[in-house]
């Protein structure tokens, strides 16, 4: 298998293949972080810079963790902008940073389709950490290397991504990879989170987060943003956890098998409870561990294609 | 100076002589060439073999000579956007594109709600001398939706027409006094109708597409319930209504309905919702972001029925320049419009007349005699004796390659660049002189 990609922009471009690639790239990676000694010279003398738009811990120290592993340099920006802010600031930013002779920027904004403006205006690699409403394709990747891990496959499984999916670029990679793959993928939500036409993206819609729980292997949670309520979205958040916060309660019925997933940070108390966070089912720790291999993955990939 | 471009002072006091014209007006082809004669500006003579005398000649042979296109719907940005287009640029390119008269929209800056700058549009456009510009003025102060202008001093002022363009009358209440009062006036008000409470900042059109791509959604009801709004006002007072670049299949049926009760509304397209569906947005051009958004495929589908049955009564442009600094800075980010004064007669003949959906008389109707009807612009729109010399001649056969460099709007934000069409714009002619010429090919 050949990687061909300069760029790391979504899975919605993405052949099964390529996604398989990634996962088998990662799953060598994996084995790097738990030495003694974390590190492999395969980036060695190429300069990463992680480029946020928008406020970050985990995605950015990932990224960075990912390519000091690989033993590249790494630079972090964090560019305080405003989300009305126009996106020539971006291409002028990242021209700037480009100049410098950077090998890959990792790129997180606020605009659907940003990443795909910087793509085309710039000579490096990109990665997209997040584009407004539209891709986070490492998350999605190492969602699906998790749940590799878990299940030893991905084929067949029943995925349910539970909470805002309209706003949510997380929702929209995982439906992109977990179909190319094979999953059956539900997603459920407060109707008015939930986007127009979603069934043609090959997903399921249910409002019903018990039977969801009950027929899945593996539940998705997302994190949902106090905004929602402000924007009329939701009458109050104590009723979004009623309908759609998983607590130990709800998931005593369902599937025993099913594992819990979040990309977060969470909202303890809103998507999930305290108990089922930190319990038995959940993995969002695993997810953590596993972000940093997929990511030494993509960077490793996109910055070893030739033009 | 570009040649192809003639100006007020240029070839006054000739007559011009259109030899062997094949004349296309709404209601028919004519079944032989004949010769039209203009002079001061009005058609003097139709005939065969008018003598030469001194007149200007052209042999139009081969081609097909239209009355001169009328757009009431464009944006000139000037006063106020100069970096967009001027006065001049933006007649430059109607000519370019066979309009001989244009009607700009009030979102200027200063807003065009009192007669000084009705007055300053009309005395430059003279300047420039191109064609026909006619101020559309503002519905309410300051495009502001809290208190009527003075239409009454606007109308005397050369407005023929009334519109917050750019944006709806959300206010009902002001809408309605707004018609009541245009009505007395016997002035035609022009809605833009999209209620912003519903489209709620949407970018693109709401559907798969935008769920696919991310990007906020701005909903079909957003258009229809203001159309639905409008048609029962107009009802209610008996008064006409002109409903704005429709884009949709359920306001073409709402029309559609409104029509066969006999209220007075009319209605107008615009090439891009019959030539472009939502899919257009994926690649993130934001050429292709534009207000109204472009719809479904079954929308485009409809709206073309629409054209051919009637129920859509004109074509217009909704030329919309932005500079490439404005345009290309994302999506979200980027604002409304595309320009269309240069390719809308090649996309209606491409699109409309060669598939036969409408034949060129429809187009004749739909982008010249249907427009001057609906504003009241008496002695224009047909080609007939004792009408105004606006004439548009045109090779509808003729292919040409839209192209960034070929544009002569001061901005390029089309989504049609590249793109191959057919009916090129031979001369343009304007109170009986020639305006514009294509350079020979």
């Amino acid at each position: 298998m050949i990687w061909k990609h300069k760029h790391l922009l979504g899975l919605e471009d993405l052949t099964r293949s390529d996604i398989e690639l990634i996962l088998e790239t990662a799953k060598s990676f994996k084995e790097v972080s738990s030495r003694d000694i974390k590190k492999v010279p395969a980036l060695r003398g190429k300069t990463v810079v992680t480029l946020f738009f928008e406020a970050s811990t985990r995605t950015r120290i990932s990224f960075e963790l990912a390519a000091k592993r690989l033993s590249a340099d790494t630079l972090n920006i964090a560019a305080n902008v405003s989300s009305t802010s126009k996106g020539e600031t971006l291409l002028d930013t990242a021209r700037n940073i480009e100049a410098m002779n950077v090998d890959a920027m990792v790129v997180r904004h606020s605009s659907s389709g940003s990443v795909l403006l910087l793509a085309e205006g710039l000579n490096c690699s990109v990665v997209n950490a997040g584009d407004g409403c539209r891709e986070h394709p490492t998350q999605a990747l190492l969602d699906m290397f998790t749940l590799q891990e878990k299940f030893g496959r991905i084929e067949g499984l029943k995925v349910g991504i539970i909470g805002d999916i309209l706003h949510s670029r997380v929702a929209r990679s995982n439906i992109w990879g977990l179909t190319k793959l094979g999953a059956k993928v539900t997603v459920c939500g407060p109707a008015t989170l939930m986007p127009r036409g979603i069934e043609a993206l090959g997903v399921e819609v249910c409002y019903d987060l018990k039977k969801v729980l009950k027929q899945s292997d593996a539940v998705i949670a997302l994190r949902l943003q106090k905004e929602r309520q402000q924007d009329k979205f939701l009458p109050s958040m104590r009723e979004y956890s009623t309908l759609f916060g998983i607590n130990q309660a709800k998931l005593a019925d369902g599937n025993d098998h099913l594992i819990v997933m979040h990309p977060g940070p969470t909202n303890r108390g809103v998507e999930v409870s305290a108990d089922v966070a930190d319990g038995k089912q959940s993995v969002i720790l695993d997810q953590v561990t596993n972000g940093v291999a997929v990511r030494m993955a993509v960077l490793y990939l996109v910055l070893g294609t030739k033009e | 100076m570009d040649s192809r471009f003639r100006g007020n002072d240029m070839g006054r006091g000739m007559g011009l002589l259109i030899k062997n014209a094949s004349i296309v007006n709404a209601d028919k082809i004519g079944d032989k060439p004949q010769d039209i004669l203009c002079l001061e500006g009005k058609i003097a003579q139709i005939a065969s073999g008018i003598a030469p005398g001194n007149h200007e000649i052209i042999d139009a042979a081969g081609k097909k000579v239209l009355p001169g296109l009328i757009d009431i719907h464009t944006h000139l940005r000037q006063p106020g956007r100069e970096d967009k287009e001027t006065i001049e640029t933006g007649s430059r390119a109607a000519v370019k594109g066979g309009f001989t008269s244009i009607m700009c929209m009030p979102n200027t800056n200063p807003v065009i709600d009192n007669a000084m700058v009705v007055e300053f549009i009309i005395r430059e456009a003279n300047r420039v001398g191109l064609c026909h510009v006619y101020p559309v003025g503002a519905i309410t102060k300051g495009q502001k939706d809290e208190e009527l202008t003075d239409m009454a001093e606007l109308k005397a002022s050369g407005c023929l027409a009334f519109s917050d363009d750019g944006k709806s009358v959300l206010n009902s209440r002001l809408f309605r006094l707004a018609m009541e009062y245009a009505k007395m006036l016997d002035v035609l008000i022009i809605e833009h109708c999209q209620d912003p409470l519903l489209s709620a900042c949407g970018v693109m059109n709401e559907g798969v597409v935008s769920t696919r791509l991310g990007l906020k959604g701005d909903p079909g009801i957003a258009e229809t319930v203001n159309v639905a709004r409008d048609i029962e006002i107009a009802l209610y007072l008996d008064a006409r209504v002109h409903l704005a670049h429709m884009s949709l299949k359920r306001s073409c049926e709402l029309i559609r309905f409104a029509k066969s009760q006999g209220i007075k509304v009319t209605a107008e397209t615009c090439p891009h919702y019959f030539v472009l569906t939502d899919e257009a947005c994926s690649t993130f051009d934001t050429s292709t972001k534009v207000s109204p958004p472009l719809r479904s495929r079954e929308d485009v589908q409809a709206i073309k029925e629409a054209i051919a049955d009637g129920t859509i009564d004109c074509i217009v442009t909704d030329h919309a320049p932005h500079t490439k600094e404005d345009k290309e800075v994302g999506f979200d980010g980027s604002p409304f419009g595309l320009i269309g004064l240069e390719t809308s007669l090649g996309l209606a003949i491409t699109e409309l007349v060669k598939p036969g959906i409408i034949d060129l008389c429809q187009l004749v109707d739909k982008m010249s005699s249907a427009p001057a009807r609906i504003v009241g612009l008496a002695n224009k729109g047909m080609i007939k004796l004792g009408y105004d010399a606006d004439i548009t001649i045109i090779d509808p056969d003729r292919e040409w390659t839209v192209t960034r460099e070929g544009f002569v709007s001061k901005s390029k934000n089309s989504p049609f660049i590249g793109r191959k069409l057919k009916g090129q714009v031979e001369y343009t002619i304007c109170n009986g002189k020639i305006v514009y010429h294509a350079p020979i090919a």
